[in-house]
């Protein structure tokens, strides 16, 4: 057990290099930040004297050495645009993509898991081909016009809710949280509609095909012999069965979530990590895009290395292997 | 208490709570632009949004009017002690918002901290060799030659409070080797009509209003909310739903949307942006199938390529009638344009061919085109039109569109042929800056935007002279003179002035300025 935890330890640090050296090279791709930093009518001589001072002047390999040092002493340094310590920045975005996240979750699974129960227990029944052709359209249309057209329906027609922003936050330590604040709650359930949209249908078709499946085994149909209620069987027995596999996925889909807010975050003016993330790309501030894109990878290989765990906890067979 | 008294006291407290709520909200102006504004610290950045909206906060010893003229702001007067002494009287009882006084040392210190070595602000005061104080109301500005635009950079210098800077050390800007916040980024503590009252970056800055300005409000607002919105969807959508009472920029394409919507209008007004093509003036091209000479080093292919060029139809299906075609490099407003000048002969594709026969290239050719995208408006819209009216003429223009920091990358580095440059001429709000800067021969200081290296002595000769010339009425001259030059040789080809669009809510009046930054102390919602 050690031992696998050890190696897996070692291979995620791989990994976040890997990332990490792939980000440094493509940000020789997107442009020169010192124009954006200097003056239109700075001097060429001006410019050369900032690209020294920022140290772009060197050789990627000496620039990317530099970034992995200052991240193992916990350093991501000095934000080019805004000027200020890009992990304190980062530090202030977290949270409001994580309530982000954690509502849209909570949304998908309250609405997928249920939906996918029905659709399951009446295959052929006119509200189910309804929620099925539904989660279609859910799928394919993109997140960006969903957002759009709620801020359409709900902020300018109706005047219900915010179309951007999030509204009061509360500040717990260096935390802030929309939670306690109605204007705070109101400009989450947009935002978390568009985020969780898709994983709805991902989840309500997931719980659908799975519990299909548990129906049509044996158990469920001895303990049908067995006499007992219907309610019994599908929500005691066959449900059960049903969630592992759906909790797994979303899971895993945490990760891609955290990804994708840059979309949602963009779209309604989230203060995020995303949307720090767009404007550190059109500025080309390089030590923002850096901290950003290997937090991101941190969250995928911390998720996986938690599901690989699990599965050695689960699946004795993997220990001989180890 | 009983219960009933208790409720009633209770009640009267909110009514009075809400009473009080509804008079200050009365005159809050909530607006978004579409970037936040990167720091508090003015002398941390030069984008110019964010020293816009500064500006209500901190303020230099000059400011620019509603109609960009330089007027007193902190400094009340000035004279030139010697060509290059220029002395200002400073305004008196003026206080920071923390309550500190306002002295020489304060401007001393700004001025130091503007022009150190290591401050992103220092190209704009260039003139700059040193700042002394005379005494406690005066302070001598001391400059390396004679500067007759000195005024205009100071616009953009705004003054921090001496004390408060050397309180929490930050008498020096920002420093970006040392890993160090400034404490100036995040906190301030200004002259200005308005006082910062919490910040959270990309989501709301709050300013209120400070009763003991110095000067007699025009404005009637006791709060402004800053929201950055980037999206240019939800932008409007805050605006159309109420939430919003003012945003900048307005998209052209949504012009007729908001003036359709109730409750909203725009407001549109020539910028000072003058968008225009720089060529490639070296004995080579990069992307062409000419690889012995470079066509664009003859004239006649120059004016060809302009000629070939239907302003008139860009205006009307792409700017949608906004925008100001024009024959010169500045805009109206900038000294040194001149109306008998602008003159844009209507385009003609067969005197274009026939310039191109003339020139020996009747047969056409292949050139590489460059134009950043979603940096100017319409940009590249307007390249794909003037790419199908250069195919006309037998111009086959290889056209590459990116992002504008890999655009000006290319372009900077002189990989370029014909590229698209917009130019403000800000903060120096002058034709020297365009002299200077874009058709001034390559050197250490002059020509940084220069790269396709084009050069005329005679240009530099009158750009030279104008950088000194201290008599304005000579010096206008000069300017319109080398931009004839310019314009006669086609030595990039101007397109058009880029319109400028905000929208606002009914009932709140912001006068427009073409430089695009909004001076809300001159704002009043009824």
């Amino acid at each position: 057990m050690v031992a696998f935890v050890i190696r897996r330890l070692l291979q995620s640090v791989l990994v976040m290099l890997a990332v990490a050296l792939i980000a440094f090279t493509m940000f020789r791709f997107i442009g020169d930040p010192v124009n954006s930093m200097l003056p239109e009518n700075a001097t060429a001589e001006d410019r050369q004297t900032l690209r020294e001072n920022l140290g772009l002047d060197q050789p990627v390999t000496v620039q990317f050495t530099r970034f992995v040092s200052g991240v193992a002493k916990g350093e991501f340094g000095i934000s080019y645009r805004n000027k200020r310590p890009v992990a304190e920045m980062i530090a202030e975005r977290l949270p409001a993509t994580l309530e982000l996240v954690l509502a849209a979750a909570v949304f998908a699974l309250l609405l997928g898991v249920p939906i996918g129960i029905y659709t399951a227990l009446h295959p052929k029944g006119v509200l189910s081909n309804i929620l099925n052709i539904g989660s279609l359209i859910g799928i394919s249309v993109p997140t960006f016009v969903t957002g759009i057209l709620l801020i359409l329906i709900f902020s300018v027609w109706l005047n219900w809710l915010p179309s951007f922003g999030r509204g009061e936050t509360v500040q717990i330590g260096w935390w802030s949280t929309g939670f306690l604040t109605v204007s705070g709650l109101k400009s989450l359930i947009l935002p978390a509609i568009m985020l969780g949209l898709f994983q709805v249908t991902l989840i309500m078709r997931l719980v659908r095909a799975e519990m299909m499946e548990v129906l049509r085994s044996d158990f469920v149909r001895f303990a049908k012999a067995r006499g007992l209620t219907n309610r019994a069987v599908n929500f005691g027995h066959a449900l059960g069965n049903t969630l592992m596999p759906v909790i797994t996925i979303v899971g895993l889909q945490l990760g891609s979530m955290i990804a994708f807010a840059i979309i949602t975050e963009t779209v309604f003016q989230w203060p995020g990590m995303g949307l720090l993330f767009i404007q550190a790309v059109s500025f080309a501030d390089i030590p923002v895009m850096s901290a950003y894109l290997v937090l991101v990878a941190l969250v995928f290989v911390a998720i996986n290395m938690i599901v690989d765990l699990l599965y050695f906890a689960i699946d004795p067979r993997l220990s001989v292997r180890a | 208490m009983t219960f009933a008294s208790r409720l009633t006291s209770g009640l009267a407290a909110t009514a009075i709570a809400a009473l009080m709520a509804g008079a200050a909200g009365a005159n809050t102006l909530r607006m978004a632009d579409s970037t936040d504004i990167a720091a508090m610290d003015p002398h941390s950045m030069t984008e110019s949004n964010t020293i816009g909206f500064l500006n209500h906060v901190y303020e230099g010893l000059v400011r620019y009017n509603q109609d960009l003229e330089v007027e007193p702001a902190l400094a009340t007067s000035w004279e030139f002690v010697e060509p290059t002494r220029l002395r200002f009287k400073l305004r008196e009882g003026v206080n920071f918002h923390n309550g500190n006084p306002f002295t020489a040392d304060d401007v001393v210190a700004s001025l130091e901290r503007a022009a150190h070595e290591t401050s992103p602000v220092k190209s704009n005061i260039p003139g700059m060799k040193s700042i002394e104080k005379v005494d406690e109301y005066t302070v001598d500005l001391v400059l390396s030659g004679p500067d007759p635009i000195v005024l205009n950079y100071l616009t953009n210098i705004l003054i921090l409070d001496q004390e408060w800077m050397a309180e929490h050390d930050a008498l020096l800007p920002a420093d970006m080797r040392g890993g160090r916040e400034n404490y100036a980024v995040a906190n301030s503590n200004g002259t200005g009509p308005f006082m910062l009252e919490s910040r959270q970056p990309d989501a709301r800055t709050v300013l209120t209003v400070n009763e003991d300005w110095w000067d007699e409000p025009e404005h009637n607002l006791t709060r402004i909310e800053f929201s950055p919105i980037g999206s240019d969807a939800t932008r409007i959508a805050a605006l159309l739903s109420g939430e919003l009472d003012f945003i900048t920029p307005a998209p052209l394409q949504d012009v007729g949307r908001i003036e359709r919507a109730d409750g909203a209008s725009v407001i549109v007004a020539p910028a000072l942006r003058t968008i225009m093509l720089g060529m490639n003036h070296t004995d080579k091209l990069h992307n062409s199938n000419l690889t012995d000479k470079n066509p664009l080093q003859d004239v006649r292919v120059r004016q060809a390529l302009w000629r070939a060029i239907d302003m008139e139809l860009i205006r009307k299906k792409i700017m949608r009638d906004m925008s100001r075609n024009t024959a010169l490099l500045v805009a109206p407003p900038v000294p040194g344009y001149s109306e008998e000048l602008d003159v844009l002969p209507p385009a003609d594709a067969e005197a274009a061919k026939a310039l191109l026969s003339e020139a020996g290239y009747g047969d056409g050719f292949e050139v590489g085109f460059d134009c950043p995208s979603s940096r100017y408006v319409n940009d590249e819209e307007i390249c794909q039109a003037i790419t199908a009216m250069w195919a006309r003429i037998g111009v086959d223009a290889q056209l590459t569109s990116q992002t504008p920091s890999k655009h000006f990358e290319k372009v900077l580095a002189g990989g370029a042929d014909i590229f698209m440059v917009g130019w403000a001429t800000l903060p120096m709000l002058d034709s020297y800056s365009v002299l200077s800067a874009l058709l001034h021969t390559k050197g250490d200081r002059m020509g940084a935007w220069n790269p396709g290296g084009y050069s005329n002595p005679e240009l530099d000769a009158l750009t030279d002279k104008v950088a000194v010339e201290l008599d304005v009425e000579k010096r206008n001259a000069m300017m319109s003179e080398a931009l004839k030059i310019a314009r006669d040789e086609v030595a990039m080809i101007p397109l058009h002035q880029q319109p400028l669009a905000w929208a606002v809510r009914d009932g709140v009046n912001i006068p427009i300025t073409a430089d695009n930054k909004p001076r809300l102390w001159y704002a009043t919602i009824e």
